[in-house]
């Protein structure tokens, strides 16, 4: 681990005591959790862990029952997903959720659009901002997308609308990535450059990574989480976690986590 | 000419045509088509809610009669009232209420927001039918159509067929490039964006309910200039003109047309009221011109089934748009 420095400070975003129920099912229950700049925090368990349930609670697509998300010096649970996305922290999801019929560009310019603002101008043609131009241009670079800006969002291969997804996010800038699944369907070749992406990225930003491939879970994580029913069976550094006798416990079976 | 060029002129050349209709005849089908362009200005403004802002709304003529029973209100008797100042008043009352109807109908989608759009026309629609406000369910007369002035000139006499023609013409260009503009800008981007994958918007830091607040008021605003326009025309308001019929009238012409492509809005009011022409008339359809509803209906129908994007999904059939390219290459 290189980022010493940064895991020792003071974590950019952390959650206290974060619950979400749905009736009588708990679907996350009392986590708490660090992001730290410079750091990858992968949650791995199983379906139905609650994974994405704690990502739609720290990204306002859904409510908290109780608990605190604490960014920036403020508590943000309870703000409205536009808010946070506002406040920079971004997401992408599970499943692929893009503008399937406009242009792969236009995508990432409304991604960049949003940050501006100027957003309400109604009278200067949207495509004459430079700025904002330069700005989907650079995300669809750093995607690896730029040779299919052109293309209509809908006639791109599965991995490649994953990579859009992870453009848009980017293009939005925040200092918070929430990554979910972002590997889900990609060929061997795509997941190595995905992997290559959020290593890169995880220089500037604070990255929550959920990721059910093992080698790229290992391969990335300075964290690692593990939850099982809504519950954070363990938490620490990947050699912590993978010597934890909970989590071997848990996994028996699913030797996966403890292979190597 | 190559296509785009082509599609460019096109419109200026169909409005150079329309400019020049009165010179031709300038009784009845002029009067026709100023009703046609009235109604194109209304099914652009309905256009920017459905085709554009993804918000279906049932309800659109309450800010078209709105707007048709300000300008009667504000008549005196037999003087006339100066569209200076009463046309900007009517585009106000109905940005207003666009507003404030906005803010609630908004917290609703899908079937719910059909329901609720139709039931604040429907209040609006009683408010004018039940109470003397209005001259209730007779309506009320505009005697004198409005004055426009500038100074002692008289810039356009509204009184004569031809020249109210061609301020509705005027005004039905300056909507459509006005909306052009609009749509074309980071504002018209985000709605499309919103009509798309709202969810999205939301999770990219859209305030996506303060862009569909100002379509729904700039909407309504529009309406209310179709509607003042409508009220001149006929010298008359009664509550028919904020009926439910109305709002389902308009929304064929945007069906017909085709939705979100502002021109088809155009092409929608035309075909609407010449097939209501053609379909109502006795000497061709003799009893059955009565029940031109039935076949009106029939070809809704049609449009709904084998056109979906509606006549002008048609006209770009015919000029061979070309299909996006497939996944495999």
């Amino acid at each position: 681990m290189t980022e010493l420095a940064a895991m020792n400070g003071e974590p950019i975003l952390s959650t206290k005591g974060l619950s979400k129920r749905f009736g009588g099912l708990v679907a996350v229950s009392d986590v708490s959790l660090d992001l730290h700049v410079g750091e990858v925090h992968v949650v791995i368990g199983p379906n139905g862990a609650g994974k994405t349930t704690l990502t739609n609670l720290l990204s306002g697509d859904l409510l908290p029952t109780s608990g605190q998300v604490m960014f920036g010096g403020r508590d943000i649970a309870g703000c409205t997903s536009d808010h946070i996305s506002r406040l920079g922290i971004g997401r992408s999801y599970q499943k692929t959720n893009i503008f399937l019929p406009f242009t792969v560009f236009e995508n990432a310019r409304l991604a960049a659009q949003s940050r501006t603002p100027h957003a309400l101008k109604v009278f200067s043609r949207a495509a004459d901002y430079a700025e904002i131009n330069q700005r989907a241009g650079a995300a669809l670079e750093a995607a690896g997308l730029s040779h299919r800006a052109q293309r209509i969002a809908a006639t791109l291969s599965h991995g490649e609308q994953r990579q859009l997804e992870i453009a848009m996010c980017l293009a939005t800038q925040p200092r918070v990535l929430l990554l979910d699944e972002p590997l889900a369907g990609m060929g061997p070749h795509e997941s190595q450059r995905m992997v290559e992406l959020i290593k890169k990225l995880t220089e500037d930003h604070a990255i929550m990574l959920i990721e059910h491939d093992m080698d790229a879970v290992f391969a990335l994580a300075h964290r690692l989480t593990v939850m099982v029913n809504g519950e954070v069976l363990e938490s620490g550094t990947p050699d912590e976690v993978r010597s934890s006798p909970a989590v071997q416990l848990a996994y028996l079976g699913g030797e996966e986590l403890l292979h190597d | 000419m190559n296509s785009s060029r082509f599609a460019q002129l096109l419109p200026w050349f169909v409005l150079g045509l329309l400019a020049l209709f009165p010179l031709v005849e300038n009784t009845f089908y002029m009067q026709l088509l100023t009703k046609v362009l009235i109604m194109a200005i209304f099914a652009m403004s309905l256009d920017l809610l459905v085709g554009y802002t993804g918000l279906v709304s049932f309800g659109h003529a309450a800010y078209f009669g709105l707007a048709g029973y300000t300008l009667a209100l504000m008549s005196p008797g037999y003087e006339a009232v100066s569209l200076w100042w009463s046309l900007p008043a009517a585009i106000v009352v109905c940005a207003l209420f666009a507003l404030i109807t906005g803010m609630l109908v908004l917290r609703t989608r899908g079937i719910y927001f059909i329901m609720v759009t139709l039931a604040f026309a429907q209040m609006l629609f009683f408010v004018f039918h039940d109470t003397k406000l209005g001259g209730g369910s007779d309506g009320a007369y505009i005697y004198v159509k409005p004055s426009m002035r500038l100074g002692d000139f008289e810039l356009v006499n509204l009184e004569k067929a031809e020249q109210f023609y061609w301020l509705v013409l005027f005004l039905m260009a300056a909507a459509y490039l006005l909306l052009h503009r609009v749509l074309d800008s980071s504002f018209g981007r985000a709605l499309l964006g919103i009509k798309v994958n709202e969810h999205r918007m939301r999770a990219l830091g859209f305030p996506v309910f303060r862009y569909q607040l100002a379509s729904f008021t700039l909407a309504g605003s529009l309406a209310g200039i179709a509607g003042y326009l409508a009220a001149v025309q006929y010298g008359f308001v009664n509550p028919e003109i904020l009926s439910w019929h109305q709002s389902g009238a308009v929304l064929m012409m945007v069906i017909l047309g085709g939705m979100g492509t502002l021109y088809g809005a155009v092409i929608g009011s035309f075909a609407f009221i010449l097939l209501q022409e053609v379909l109502s008339n006795q000497a061709w359809f003799g009893a059955w011109a009565k029940h031109w509803q039935l076949a009106m209906g029939i070809l809704i129908m049609l449009v709904a089934l084998y056109l979906p994007q509606g006549l002008a999904g048609l006209a770009q059939k015919f000029r061979g748009k070309p299909v996006p390219e497939s996944a495999d290459d």
